[in-house]
């Protein structure tokens, strides 16, 4: 195990020089082979802590390492081998085919000006079934469900082979049976040893799957560790502002907050 | 997946590729017989063609087709080509199939330029065609820094607010120019250059726009399977290994060169670039790998038909801004009631 996998030390981070910042002198380490939840409130930081380990936003002092390697060294394709987004929502202008969108993730593997070969198109095709919709490569990405949708972005994520996934609240759009079929595939994916990076403001998801637990609060860490020990009744009330309980029913644990 | 359903599945697809090849061959010999058939279209004197006994007899005929002709037709072509080429890039970098080469006060900034040299700098055609160039890429820059001083919104939505604003501001001055024209020899020509047409294209103008051309060409070219990446959103094709930000300026700047070029000796000539990326998505889907060529060889054929009538349909010329504007909006009104257009919902 890499204790070193990703760091951040003292991050600062603002998106205007005027207003006060968004990432507050932050340290955190991510462990390597776990599913991590950055959980919070609204405006917590979420998406910007998880852009900042993308390399997308650059913090504005502090310094953010992968592999012991600060972030900004790395140049574009071998971050894009190494990390993997999955976005919120993604608004798709075109109709292009399931296949074809999922190819794109193969981008940092192609040479400056190449195109997908036959090979990319397997393995487009191997994380299509890997997400369980294999057989809607050839509909089109406009014509599928939102569930679906999602599962795409996903199967893209896992064309780019990534040693970090990040997914920015993965489960707010989806109904039960696309979160458990999400939620299996995480699972599966940690256990082949990719790191799990996600943000969401839901804590019965972050209890549901994460191994450990962020706890953001204005731009700045609550508490860090595992989720057993971090999501509980005290800090849930106090980064929501509300009475939260969590309660154990048959072995599992659930938040009550109404 | 079981192995024979992935190779069947990357047979099929392989198929599709095939045939969709197999169209965009097509289409490419439909140009070149297109572009040699209108080579010998015409009205010397009557509309017709000119015949290979003509050809082998007449010297006049002959100098007609290589001095007046070939030049001509190769402008459109050229024209057609790069309109239609960047109206799809331009769509893609914007994820907007509603933008087109014009865009970013790039037409607008030519015509002005073009406008301003008919006033003020006594309107030779070649100070005219520097000027549109000059104005088209200023309003290009312009847009581009109004765009980076806007405070909020992502890329995109920031450089299309500023291409609006900056149109604006030289279809005004436009205006006042057209205002204070002599009514009499100025404001014809400048509605004249507003039409657009190829009626005077020589060698001298062809070989004067075809090095920005083909260069800017020969890039979208090269990137055209790329072009699918940048029209995600900017972190999300950052995750992907792209640098979005460079490599969308690279691309700008490789649509725009040619289409100033192209408008400075055409003047303004309207829809192509919108109409043509629709066609092509219409019949090859939407990954530019393929979509690209085939815009670019549609762009060619739609050109070359227009300018073909422009100049045989009546016995003076018509306006070819105004046939592929009248062709491009049925074709478009065509493409809507058939739900050709497709838009996320």
């Amino acid at each position: 195990m890499n204790q070193q996998f990703l760091t951040f030390e003292n991050v600062f981070f603002g998106y205007d020089k005027k207003s006060p910042p968004v990432i507050n002198g932050l340290n955190l380490q991510i462990n390597e082979g776990k599913i991590a939840s950055i959980l919070g409130p609204n405006g917590a930081g979420k998406t910007t802590l998880l852009f900042l380990a993308l390399g997308w936003l650059r913090c504005s002092s502090g310094n953010i390492s992968l592999l012991g390697k600060p972030l900004q060294n790395y140049n574009r394709k071998s971050l894009g081998k190494l990390i993997a987004l999955i976005p919120q929502s993604e608004h798709i202008p075109f109709e292009y085919t399931v296949l074809e969108y999922v190819l794109l993730g193969r981008a940092p593997y192609l040479p400056p000006l190449g195109m997908p070969s036959d090979a990319d198109q397997e393995i487009a095709l191997e994380a299509l079934e890997r997400v369980g919709i294999s057989h809607l490569y050839s509909n089109s990405i406009l014509g599928i469900s939102g569930g679906e949708k999602q599962l795409v972005l996903a199967a893209r994520a896992l064309t780019q082979k990534p040693r970090l996934l990040l997914l920015d609240e993965p489960t707010s759009h989806l109904d039960l049976s696309n979160k458990y079929r999400l939620i299996k595939i995480l699972r599966r994916l940690r256990d082949e040893g990719t790191t799990i990076l996600m943000t969401t403001h839901e804590p019965e998801i972050a209890l549901a799957i994460s191994d450990d637990t962020i706890l953001m609060n204005n731009g700045q860490v609550l508490s860090t560790g595992n989720t057993s020990e971090v999501v509980n009744d005290a800090n849930l009330s106090l980064i929501y502002s509300v009475p939260v309980k969590i309660i154990e029913v048959e072995g599992k644990r659930q938040v009550q907050w109404i | 997946m079981n192995s024979a359903i992935k190779t069947a599945a990357i047979a099929k697809t392989q198929v599709t590729t095939a045939s969709r090849r197999a169209i965009l061959i097509w289409l490419g010999i439909g140009l070149f017989s297109l572009f040699l058939f209108s080579l010998f279209l015409g009205r010397y004197p009557s509309p017709g063609l000119i015949s290979f006994d003509q050809l082998n007899t007449d010297e006049l005929a002959q100098r007609l087709i290589v001095n007046l002709r070939l030049p001509r037709l190769l402008t459109a072509l050229l024209l057609g080509v790069t309109l239609a080429a960047s109206g799809t890039v331009f769509q893609m970098l914007f994820s907007n199939p509603l933008v087109e080469p014009g865009f970013l006060g790039v037409s607008q900034g030519a015509a002005f330029g073009a406008a301003f040299c008919i006033v003020f700098l006594g309107g030779a055609a070649v100070y005219t065609q520097s000027m549109a160039v000059i104005f088209a890429l200023a309003g290009l820059g312009l847009s581009y820094l109004l765009g980076r001083k806007i405070r909020y919104g992502g890329w995109v939505l920031r450089l299309v607010l500023a291409g609006i604003a900056v149109s604006a501001l030289f279809s005004a001055g436009l205006g006042v120019l057209k205002y204070i024209a002599d009514p009499l020899k100025q404001l014809p020509e400048i509605t004249f250059w507003l039409l657009g047409g190829l009626s005077s294209i020589t060698w001298r103008h062809l070989i004067s726009i075809l090095p920005a051309t083909l260069a800017g060409l020969l890039i979208l070219y090269l990137f055209r399977w790329r072009l699918n990446l940048l029209a995600l959103s900017e972190e999300t094709a950052f995750s992907m290994g792209a640098a979005p930000k460079r490599e969308r300026i690279l691309l700008l700047t490789a649509a725009v060169f040619p289409t100033a070029a192209v408008i400075s000796v055409a003047g303004m000539v309207g829809w192509v670039g919108l109409i043509m990326p629709h066609i092509a998505r219409r019949l090859f889907g939407s990954d530019t790998r393929l979509t690209l060529p085939a815009s670019m060889l549609l762009g060619g054929i739609f050109a070359i038909l227009c300018d073909d009538l422009a100049r045989t349909l009546l016995p003076g010329e018509i306006p070819l801004g105004i046939l592929t504007s009248l062709l491009g909006a049925l074709v478009f009104i065509l493409l809507m009631i058939s739900h050709g257009l497709k838009v996320e919902k």
